[in-house]
């Protein structure tokens, strides 16, 4: 019985890492793990997931799986439209239902400031060919027709930015079928490894020391999110992050009777209804950092008086479970992707509150730069040395608590 | 419950009484070149451990103040006005 069991692990474990590998990639979460999905579809297979923990046990497994790409900036929005794409065919490609429901999603706006910001990003969503328009407040009801809409509330509705193709995935899920996928290609999967130094000598990384014995790399990615500041350090590679907690809760499951994403920035909170019948619900980031992922009682606070605002019929609901996960946030709510100053050794960071949605993107793109050598189009404007050149994408608008 | 904080005026409250102002950072020389000055606008250490760092009395006396954490477990181990601060380097 045992046996069986094991015949259908999804990806082989592996007993000793070998002496060298063409791609090194650090952190098995969704970012690492679709690059070693994406590297095997350009024919390189010779490759390591160094993962700390068990596979999408950081920010992947404690997201809210909400995918969308009604971003601010034209860069952003083709970015995470790219991503969204990759998404929609994604379970079909790797014949694992990874319970994709475009449901759509709802951003709110409380006030004429964020009704002419969602005008604006509406137009350049638009001019991208992404779905995404400014909605009254008729037609969010007619969407969201259980929500409290009335105007005795603190914070009432004026309108929203509606964005169809907008909606949830199953995170775990995604998780596991892109480690079957690139377990399938010949790549091998390392749980509990951890990374304890990077030997760098002039412009390169010669060796990754990890708990489990030191390898060489051809190259090395760096895709560890809320520690990518600790990774980088090891290379002496300066990062413009600060690593903060996100909280997110689930309550007991309930009847359906909400369909779609709803996010209000002012109100801090975004929330779906599973298709267990959860309520997954989620905050902002708390604003001092730290590498510590307990929870906080203000969060809950917060989090819950505003979502019995929206829906008072939650009042009797319990709360299941609340957790917190790391956010690597950047300076302008934008990711660093890609090359950085030591030529075999590329990042994935600077992701906040926005990394999940990216991976499918993330992966393909970061797996063209280390086949061609040369950076991808799309994710040119996200380079680490934009810093030092003050050239910044801010997302502040369409990121910061608006997942 | 997320962590205390202990005020130099006004003693200890919970951490939602305060703002944060980030890791304590040296100022760049006067007449950075544009690579200095951004180096030290966006770049952070980010450390996971004793981080000496800035934070405000928001909902109290308003004053700026000093504190070693350790950000990997919340512990903060002293606080101190700018003045009274402890010399040194720690990592910060």
């Amino acid at each position: 019985m045992r046996e069986l069991f094991r015949k259908r692990r999804m990806w082989r474990s592996r007993p000793d890492l070998k002496k060298r590998y063409d791609v090194v990639i650090i952190g098995g979460g969704s970012h690492g793990l679709a690059t070693a999905y994406y590297l095997r579809q350009l024919g390189i297979t010779d490759v390591a997931v160094l993962e700390k923990g068990y596979i999408g046990s950081g920010a992947a497994g404690r997201n809210t799986t909400i995918l969308r790409s009604n971003y601010k900036t034209p860069e952003g929005a083709r970015f995470y439209d790219a991503s969204v794409k990759l998404y929609e065919r994604l379970g079909k490609e790797m014949e694992f239902n990874l319970l994709f429901s475009q449901c759509g999603h709802l951003t709110l706006a409380h006030t004429d400031r964020a009704l002419f910001v969602m005008a604006n990003r509406a137009e350049v969503n638009r001019l991208q060919g992404i779905d995404s328009r400014l909605i009254g407040p008729d037609e969010v009801k007619e969407l969201a027709p259980t929500m409290y809409v009335g105007e005795d509330t603190t914070y009432p509705i004026m309108g929203a930015l509606y964005h169809p193709p907008g909606g949830i995935i199953r995170h775990d899920a995604v998780v596991w079928g892109l480690a079957r996928g690139a377990d399938a290609g010949g790549a091998e999967i390392h749980p509990y490894t951890e990374v304890t130094g990077l030997q760098r000598s002039g412009d390169r990384i010669t060796a990754v020391q990890t708990t489990r014995g030191t390898i060489q790399a051809g190259t090395v990615l760096n895709c560890t999110a809320g520690w990518s500041s600790l990774i980088c350090d090891m290379a002496d590679v300066p990062l413009p992050i600060t690593t903060h907690i996100l909280q997110a809760c689930v309550t007991e499951p309930v009847k359906p009777f909400l369909d779609v994403v709803i996010v209000s920035s002012q109100m801090h909170v975004y929330l779906s209804q599973s298709d267990r019948g959860e309520f997954v619900m989620g905050s902002e980031i708390e604003p001092w950092t730290t590498y510590r992922t307990s929870g906080t009682l203000n969060f809950l606070q917060d989090l819950t008086r505003h979502t019995l605002e929206l829906f008072p019929q939650l009042e009797q609901a319990r709360i299941l479970r609340s957790w917190a996960g790391l956010c690597d946030l950047s300076p302008d709510y934008s990711p660093i992707l890609g090359q950085t100053e030591v030529e075999n050794f590329h990042v994935s960071a600077g992701w906040g509150t926005y990394g999940f949605k990216a991976a499918p993107i993330v992966g393909k793109t970061l797996a063209e730069l280390v086949a061609s050598g040369r950076t991808p189009d799309l994710i040119a404007p996200f380079t680490l040395e934009r810093f030092y050149e003050d050239n910044l994408v801010s997302e502040l608008a369409a990121a910061a608590v608006s997942h | 419950m997320s962590f205390l904080l202990t005020c130099p005026n006004c003693g200890t409250r919970e951490v939602t009484d305060f703002g944060f102002g980030g890791e304590a950072s040296t100022r760049p020389a006067s007449r950075p070149s544009a690579r200095e000055l951004n180096t030290y606008i966006y770049f952070r250490r980010n450390a996971a451990g004793v981080q000496r760092e800035w934070w405000h009395h928001r909902s109290g006396c308003r004053a700026w103040f000093l504190a070693e954490r350790d950000t990997r477990t919340n512990h903060v181990i002293w606080t101190a006005l700018p003045a009274d601060a402890p010399a040194g380097q720690t990592p910060a």
